[in-house]
């Protein structure tokens, strides 16, 4: 009896570290309509929010192995809503995106490193403008039952990519630092 | 002219401080909304805005003030009809001057820019975000703008009408000077 009890101990034990690895899902359907892109700027210290319609994302994440992970969003920058139909307007102009030339906004990351309590440090670059430069993001995984999420705010400086030129370069009108809040939602394979 | 054809200190105060903001701000408002975006505009926006918040506390203030004081009494030979048409034309300018900026407060927050009093003291924003409304709002704060340019022309017409031409010392009950005047 004492040796049934220890074979099941031993049984459970195994089943339980099995599990992971058995459930194991990598994420690489992400779905649109449940990800969303957004931004947070100051104008005369007032802060207006904004975001993109229309991005295309692709991601490979397999929570077991998340140094394999990778991503990479392409943000369609006529999908603008920039606070104001004149913003919107306004953001396209050769001071802002000038959109005609960089008609896309590209994130690629380069290493994702686990911090522990599902959230993720990733790195990557970002190119605006014909501009790259490496961030930092913190992603923060939620698991769920049909799709997983990902989210993650972090901060950009407008300037370090040429977004709002001349007389838009004055950041006591419109602030440097843009908050980007983005939830890319996904399923596994 | 003896102090009971006067207003109260306060109330004459605030009187010419509403009177310069409005004077300030109705300008303003017309020649900002069609400059081309840029980073002026957004200040005259902003500038246009702390105005009217500013407006709308003197209005709150002047409305209590009005309340719990007994303004001068009107000449005892003035006409009823120009006694009516004073009340009503002081009472609109009463209820503009709160409806306006109320007005121009919840247009910003539906158009999806929070009021921020002098970029210190953020405002709440009492309507969500809403493009059809903000346009309303928009239409709505143009139009009593207008009805208080015309309320404005003839409270000031007015004034003048009975200084000048009936030869009243009407503009010493909104003035400065307190000794009695002949």
């Amino acid at each position: 009896m004492k040796r049934n009890l220890t074979n099941l101990s031993l049984f459970t034990l195994l089943a339980a570290f099995a599990a992971p690895a058995a459930h194991a899902v990598e994420y690489r359907t992400v779905l649109p309509k449940q990800s969303s892109i957004g931004f947070e700027f100051r104008q005369m210290g007032v802060p207006v929010q904004g975001g993109f319609k229309r991005f295309a994302a692709h991601m490979a994440f397999d929570p077991a192995r998340p140094e394999a992970a990778s991503a990479k969003i392409e943000i369609d920058l006529a999908s603008i809503d920039a606070g104001s139909p004149e913003a919107d307007d306004e953001s396209a102009g050769k001071l802002w995106f000038n959109r005609s030339a960089y008609p896309k906004a590209t994130f690629v990351s380069s290493q994702i490193r686990p911090l522990g309590d599902n959230r993720y440090e990733m790195r990557g670059s970002l190119t605006l403008k014909g501009r790259s430069r490496d961030m930092i993001v913190p992603v923060t995984y939620v698991p769920g039952k049909n799709a997983a999420t990902f989210d993650g705010t972090f901060v950009l400086k407008r300037l370090d990519f040429g977004i709002g030129e001349g007389m838009w370069a004055d950041v006591a009108t419109v602030a440097n630092e843009v908050k980007v809040k983005f939830r890319i939602a996904a399923t596994g394979n | 002219m003896t102090p009971a054809m006067r207003y109260s200190t306060p109330a004459i105060v605030l009187h010419w401080l509403a009177a310069l903001l409005i004077f300030v701000a109705f300008p303003l408002g017309v020649y900002m909304h069609e400059l081309p975006l840029s980073p002026g505009k957004l200040k005259l926006y902003s500038y246009h805005k702390w105005i009217g918040i500013t407006l709308l506390m003197l209005a709150a203030l002047r409305v209590t003030w009005r309340l719990t004081h007994t303004p001068p009494p009107l000449p005892a030979d003035m006409a009823a009809w120009q006694r009516r048409a004073s009340q009503a034309v002081h009472g609109l300018l009463y209820v503009l001057m709160i409806a306006i900026p109320l007005s121009g407060w919840l247009m910003s927050s539906a158009k999806g820019f929070p009021t921020v009093w002098f970029g210190v003291l953020p405002l709440p924003d009492l309507v969500e975000k809403n493009r059809e409304l903000g346009d309303l709002l928009a239409g709505v704060h143009q139009a009593l703008n207008f009805a208080l340019l015309a309320l404005v022309i003839m409270h000031v017409g007015a004034a003048l009408q009975h200084h000048f031409i009936e030869r009243r010392p009407f503009l010493q009950r909104m003035g400065w000077n307190k000794q009695e005047r002949t």
